[in-house]
């Protein structure tokens, strides 16, 4: 047995026991091996840490990211959104396959493998294509993929238009028990739209897409899900009508899981003003009233996870004309104590809840090691202090990706430690690799 | 100071009363040269093609006696914002005052307001703004009628599309005029209800109680676009007809952007009608709307130029 680490004094707050309490963890050779209200063991192999006011919970569990790696290392590379994502209290992500080739073939998946254990950090699984080049024509070598490691399946940033081959996609994923993680937004509905179809983007002249393009690819992809006993996971909603139709399809027994980004959350159509890039997204920021059904969704469980849809972008691709920058927001670096200062402090949300969207539910829907504390567990563990308080800035994000409507924000409370297999990898914001 | 004219939804209204002064201070002098802006270099940077706009500021800008300068543009070429930038960086490292630009996206001129110390002119910016035109367009009705305030203004037509109509109805609406908007359900956001304006479909109710109506003008792309069946049934629902025009109540005052589809925002019967023997007190504004214009560009660029060393 190695060296063992004793973490001491802290209050646990880990859902999938249903504990939120003081609890004293023992670790050793990566996993928890101990768990009590009060250990209290003085041998010299031990290492204590004392943790007292601090917060222990099983270390967040990203769904949804993008690492850019390979072909695009100006936006990111795998090491630094690993980095971007330990810094932030996040021990797992889940990569999305629109790199440049894209992740079609079990090579990608080898070579993504490859750049995360370089880089030692937390832990990276592959969301392979769901078509080849992503091109919604036809499908990738799903059992090669998953040989190599994909955990699921995506043509994340397109929507696959063709309803047969996504029918059939649905039909032939059954026995191998991954997600199809869908990107709903109907491409003719979308058009050229850059923001949402609402009071900004109509004064200020901008081209629209429209709740319904989301919402009508929702709707396909429930019932095709329906028709073929099909795996369907939603990534991002951002609106209230997908809400609601979500309520409808699983109070009818139609298993479909669905995930919200944090700047959904959080945001309105209304950051628009100025014509600010950095708050252009797909899909967009839309009114208050959807901002406020997606808060009653991860309330009810409609919307079952939390997940960042981290989309770092060069500085240039952001600071030029509208219509030509790039969608999406860097997030990965301040996800967690944006969600703990605006939703856990006000009491949107407790502690337990988000830690639950954030990493026991993800953990599960995608059958990752992760998102629990319990005995025998590997030690992915972050560790808050609920009370710091600091401000966003993208000078500091260990991202590449400084694209953010929340740059300047004020947070209170933050991850100040982050384990991985037992290992102290983020100590106050310093990474150790 | 002022500073920029990037759009009216932002601007303060007492720079738009401003102008609107010094327009009709200006308008005495339409005979004789002035020399307001002697020294002063404007240059027009236009990435989509106008005649009348960019015409008007430069005889504006002659008038003040200001050096004015047409900078060529590749129309071919696809403009991004970094060449832009470049391109307007080189014209200010040649002494360049004032930039009036037209650009064929929304939002070009705030990108640009913090990277560039030159007084920036929106002359268009793809469907956001063209506030120059929605000046142009409150003093020639403040002429005509001799106030704004309670004055109905329905604007008939391609609303979606329309930079006019998102520069005037904030000015408009802050002059104590009521705003109307009519036009196919596909080419009228219904949002445009926020800004205070009123959002209808049927012509006939609207105009015969407007005090203006102001035609604007169609793009033949909106029906290869889909958002129209014909540019028939547009006219037939849409257009100036001398049935419609016989339903403008007494002083109105019909207006155009230019230039006109004839056929479409208006039939040539009713244009012709308006010009030889309109009925009672029914006027139409198109010429006024050209030589306005030169007036309220120039009492712009003085407004704006003034303080300018």
């Amino acid at each position: 047995m190695g060296k063992r680490i004793l973490l001491k004094g802290a209050i646990l707050v880990d859902p999938s026991q249903e504990i939120n309490d003081y609890r004293d963890l023992l670790i050793a050779d990566g996993k928890i091996i101990d768990i009590a209200p009060s250990l209290e063991i003085y041998e010299d192999d031990v290492e204590v840490i004392d943790l007292e006011e601090k917060v222990i919970i099983p270390g967040m569990v990203d769904l949804h990211v993008h690492l850019r790696e390979p072909g695009e290392r100006a936006r990111e590379t795998i090491e630094d959104g690993l980095t971007a994502a330990i810094a932030g209290g996040i021990t797992s992500v889940c990569c999305m396959p629109n790199t440049l080739p894209a992740v079609d073939n079990y090579m990608m998946v080898e070579y993504i493998k490859g750049k995360a254990h370089q880089a030692n950090l937390g832990h990276l699984y592959t969301v392979g294509a769901l078509t080849k080049g992503r091109a919604g024509q036809e499908m990738t070598d799903y059992a090669s993929l998953i040989d190599a490691g994909a955990v699921a399946f995506s043509d994340d940033g397109n929507y696959v238009d063709n309803g047969l081959l996504m029918w059939n996609i649905f039909k032939y994923l059954v026995p191998f028990r991954k997600l199809v993680v869908s990107h709903c937004e109907d491409s003719s509905l979308v058009g050229k739209g850059v923001a949402h179809d609402g009071y900004y983007a109509s004064v200020m002249g901008l081209k629209e897409i429209p709740r319904v393009a989301e919402t009508v690819a929702v709707a396909r992809d429930t019932l095709l899900a329906q028709a073929t006993g099909g795996n369907l996971h939603i990534a991002h909603v951002s609106c209230a009508g997908t809400v609601e139709w979500i309520r409808w399809a699983k109070e009818n027994g139609i298993k479909i899981t669905a995930e919200v980004t944090p700047h959904h959350l959080l945001l309105t159509e209304e950051c628009l003003e100025g014509f600010n890039t950095m708050a252009k997204m797909r899909p967009p920021l839309r009114s208050e009233s959807d901002r406020q059904a997606l808060l009653e969704g991860i309330r009810t469980g409609v919307i079952d996870i939390i997940a960042t849809d981290h989309a770092p972008h060069k500085w240039e691709d952001k600071d030029c004309l509208f219509e030509e920058a790039a969608f999406g927001v860097s997030s990965l670096d301040y996800a967690v104590s944006l969600l703990l200062t605006e939703l856990v402090h006000p009491g949107i949300i407790s502690l337990d809840e988000l830690v639950n969207i954030y990493s026991c539910k993800p953990a599960a829907l995608m059958g990752l090691p992760a998102g629990t504390l319990c005995k025998g567990a590997v030690a992915d563990i972050a560790v808050l202090d609920l009370h710091a308080v600091d401000t966003i800035d993208s000078n500091k994000f260990y991202s590449r990706g400084r694209n953010t409507p929340f740059d300047g924000r004020h947070i209170k409370g933050k991850p100040v430690m982050t384990f991985v297999e037992g290992e102290l990898k983020m100590k106050d914001g310093k990474v150790f690799k | 100071m002022p500073g920029h004219l990037l759009g009216l939804r932002n601007w303060k209204m007492e720079h738009i009363q401003e102008v609107m002064e010094r327009s009709f201070f200006l308008s005495r002098y339409r005979e004789r040269k002035l020399d307001y802006l002697r020294g002063k270099l404007v240059a027009a940077l236009f990435f989509e093609p106008s005649t009348r706009t960019k015409f008007s500021f430069e005889v504006a800008a002659r008038w003040l006696s200001a050096d004015f300068y047409d900078f060529p543009v590749e129309m071919s070429s696809v403009v991004k914002g970094e060449s832009l930038l470049d391109t307007i960086l080189t014209l200010k490292s040649m002494g360049l005052n004032a930039l009036i630009l037209r650009h064929p996206q929304s939002g070009t001129l705030e990108w640009l307001q913090n990277k560039v110390d030159i007084t920036l002119i929106n002359a268009g910016d793809g469907s956001h703004e063209h506030p120059t035109q929605a000046l142009l367009d409150i003093f020639t009705i403040q002429k005509y009628f001799d106030r704004l305030k309670g004055l109905k203004i329905a604007m008939v037509g391609d609303i979606k599309h329309s930079r006019v109509v998102r520069s005037s109805i904030k000015g408009l609406k802050e002059m104590g005029a009521e705003v109307y908007l009519v036009g196919p359900p596909t080419l009228l956001p219904y949002c445009f209800q926020e800004t205070g304006a009123k959002v209808g479909s049927s012509l006939e109710e609207v105009i015969k109680e407007a005090d203006v109506v102001y035609l604007l003008r169609l793009q033949r792309e909106r029906q290869q676009a889909g958002l129209l069946p014909s540019l028939e049934e547009y006219s037939y629902l849409y257009g100036l007809n001398i049935e419609r025009l016989l339903l403008l109540k007494e002083g109105a005052m019909v207006m155009h952007p230019g230039p006109l589809n004839i056929g479409v925002e208006i039939t040539q019967e009713a244009l012709d009608k308006l010009h030889t023997s309109p009925p009672s007190g029914i006027t139409v504004s198109i010429q006024r709307q050209v030589e306005n214009g030169i007036i309220v560009r120039a009492a712009l660029l003085d407004f704006l130029l003034k303080g300018d060393g």
